[in-house]
C-alpha cells in the first residue's frame, strides 16, 4: 500500500504506483480545492494533520477495503499546508483486474477518510474563516 | 500530563498543547472530557469532540497518565 501525507500532491505518483502486468482496472479520485463553498468565495484552505494517527487511520481503511474487495492494491495521499483553488489535496487509488471492485472501494475510501482520518480543514473567505464541520 | 490540540481546539485554547496542572487528579478520559468542558466551555459547543489515547480514538472508560500520548480530535474534515 501506498500511504502518504505531502506537502505537494503529485497527480503521477499514485497511477505510477498502481499499475502491473495483470491489472484490468485502475481507479482514481482526486479531491481538489474548489474556489465557492456555501455561495461564498474561497481564497485558500489550510490542512492540517495529527500525522502519526491520520496515518494509521489511513493505513487501516486500506487493510478493510482489501479485505472487503478483491484489490490488488491501495494508495491514499493526503497533502497539508496552504492549498489554492484548482490544487489536488487528496488522491484515492484503487487497482484490481476488474472494474466493479475498484469503483466500490475508490468510493468508500473516500466516505470513510472524510469521517475517520484525523485530518482538518480551514476555509478562509473573503471576510473571515472556518474550520469544516465544527459546528452545527 | 499533556494534549495536543489540533483544528479549532487549537483555536480554543490559544496553543497547540495543554498541560494539565498537578494536582488535577484526571484517570480517564472520562474526566478528561469533565475538566475541558470546565475550562473551556466552547469545546462543548463542538459537532464532537473524540480524544485519542497514544494515536487511537479512546472512549470514555479508557485510562490516561502522564506517558500517554492524547490529543484532542475534533470534527474531522479531510478530504
Amino acid at each position: 500500500m501506498l500511504i502518504r501525507i505531502v506537502e505537494h500532491i503529485d497527480l503521477s505518483e499514485a497511477p505510477a504506483y498502481l499499475g502491473s502486468e495483470e491489472t484490468g482496472a485502475i481507479n482514481l479520485f482526486v479531491g481538489m480545492v474548489r474556489n465557492h463553498s456555501k455561495g461564498k468565495k474561497v481564497l485558500h484552505l489550510d490542512f492540517e494533520a495529527y500525522e502519526p494517527m491520520a496515518l494509521k487511520e489511513m493505513e487501516k481503511l486500506g487493510l478493510q477495503a482489501k479485505e472487503q474487495w478483491p484489490l490488488y492494491e491501495v494508495a491514499i495521499i493526503h497533502a497539508v499546508g496552504h492549498k489554492l483553488p484548482g490544487q489536488p489535496v487528496v488522491i484515492i487509488g484503487v487497482s484490481s483486474a476488474h472494474r466493479d471492485a475498484s469503483f466500490e472501494a475508490c468510493h468508500w475510501l473516500i466516505d470513510e477518510l472524510k469521517r475517520t482520518v484525523p485530518i482538518w480543514k480551514k476555509e478562509f473567505y473573503e471576510d473571515n474563516s472556518v474550520w469544516v464541520n465544527a459546528h452545527p | 500530563m499533556e494534549i495536543l490540540l489540533f483544528g479549532i481546539t487549537r483555536d480554543i485554547a490559544g496553543k497547540a498543547k495543554l498541560t494539565i496542572p498537578t494536582g488535577e487528579d484526571l484517570q480517564t478520559v472520562g474526566d478528561l472530557r469533565i475538566w475541558l468542558g470546565q475550562q473551556y466551555p466552547a469545546m462543548a459547543a463542538l459537532n464532537s469532540l473524540a480524544v485519542a489515547v497514544d494515536s487511537e480514538y479512546a472512549d470514555d472508560n479508557t485510562f490516561i497518565n502522564s506517558v500517554s500520548e492524547i490529543a484532542l480530535i475534533p470534527p474531522v474534515s479531510g478530504g
